[in-house]
């Protein structure tokens, strides 16, 4: 009986496994930067470069930080999901306009409108390394303390919208309020 | 794809001079002169416009020449190293837009001093370990650096419980006399029957 049973449990072990290893996107590669401070940034402003912005003026606020770029082509798709959610109010949008020219971002958000309650133009991508971008979209969710809470890499679906950021924000929202 | 808009525009001005040059009464010797005159001239305007924006495409960030002891351990580190946007492969191989991003950060970082060390923390700091093709012997990748050991020493030990088994199995047992008597007893009747 042993004899078959043995190599039953090896298998049925492997096939376990496998099957977590092929559910798993690989492309999705866990940021270090959870829980640790987001990386300062001080960057011209996209509709007005005369004016810049840095994180460090969110303080005391929960916000989202969403790297997209006209060239990006999931960023269309989520776009107007970014659009519902920022008409929600339940967390302001930040955009960090990655590598992109500013005269295409423009236009774009001409084109399918502007979720963002201001965007920083990242011409060269060095903020950008420093948040580990390393495809656009990706959407960061930073507390109070200037902490990333959640990375979400690729576009926000509304499963990912629902189910983790938009609690976790709630949460750290009442967190915030009765400090 | 910003540098494929500048290829595209140098095109469009060399398009602007060819025409230019064609535009010029045809028939007319001298001016037929004239307009081979403006082809090798904007023949030789857009060899040197894509010269300049070869130059771009290299585009080290600083404009100093480069150094070969910088290149040499940029290459090295960059071996190690993994491309996020093409997982299979190094940061040295890829084309990928990011991989030179930080190829260029390396490089930058190589000229201001920084040690190698120093430069793969900063950037396992942002990427994670996932960035060394390398992973760093800890709790979390025991598995993945012993694993493979621990099958095969537990190959062995069946390897070993299996022969070790079979060598039982074939050595020779003498025959006790009860079994002898039985054994005769069964072959003399069979061979009896045979002969019938």
């Amino acid at each position: 009986m042993t004899r078959y049973l043995i190599p039953l449990v090896i298998f049925g072990v492997l096939v376990v496994f496998l099957a977590i290893g092929l559910g798993r996107d690989p492309h999705e590669v866990p940021s270090p930067l959870i829980n640790k401070a987001a990386p300062a940034f001080k960057l011209p402003q996209l509709k007005d470069p005369s004016k810049s912005f840095s994180a460090e003026e969110m303080r005391g606020r929960v916000w989202l930080l969403n790297v997209w770029a006209s060239w990006c082509i999931s960023c269309r798709d989520e776009h107007p999901l970014l659009i519902e959610y920022a008409r929600g109010g339940a967390v302001p949008i930040y955009g960090l306009n990655y590598k992109d020219k500013p005269e295409d971002a423009l236009a774009w958000l001409g084109e399918l409108g502007d979720p963002y309650v201001l965007s920083v133009s990242d011409l060269d991508g060095r903020i950008g390394i420093d948040y580990g971008v390393y495809g656009a979209p990706e959407t960061y969710l930073i507390d109070q303390q200037g902490v990333i809470r959640f990375k979400q890499i690729g576009p926000v679906t509304p499963d990912v919208w629902t189910k983790s950021i938009l609690p976790l924000a709630q949460e750290l929202n009442r967190q915030g309020s009765t400090r | 794809m910003i540098n494929s808009l500048r290829y595209l525009s140098v095109f469009r001005v060399s398009a602007v001079v060819f025409s230019n040059g064609h535009r010029s009464n045809p028939g007319d010797a001298d001016e037929a002169e004239g307009g081979l005159f403006k082809i090798l001239l904007s023949v030789v305007l857009i060899c040197s416009a894509a010269i300049v924006v070869s130059a771009q495409l290299r585009r080290p960030v600083s404009n100093d020449p480069p150094d070969p002891a910088v290149e040499q351990r940029l290459a090295k580190l960059s071996q190690e190293l993994r491309c996020l946007v093409c997982q299979n492969e190094t940061l040295a191989d890829s084309r990928a837009d990011l991989a030179e991003d930080l190829r260029d950060e390396i490089r930058t970082q190589i000229r201001a001093g920084k040690s190698d060390q120093e430069i793969i923390g900063f950037l396992t700091q942002r990427y994670g370990d996932f960035i060394l093709y390398r992973p760093p012997v800890r709790p979390k990748t025991y598995l993945l650096w012993f694993g493979p050991f621990v099958l095969l020493l537990a190959g062995l030990a069946l390897l070993f419980r299996y022969v070790k088994r079979r060598r039982d199995m074939i050595e020779e047992q003498p025959l006790s006399k009860a079994d002898r008597a039985q054994v005769e007893k069964l072959l003399s009747s069979a061979s009896r029957k045979e002969i019938v």
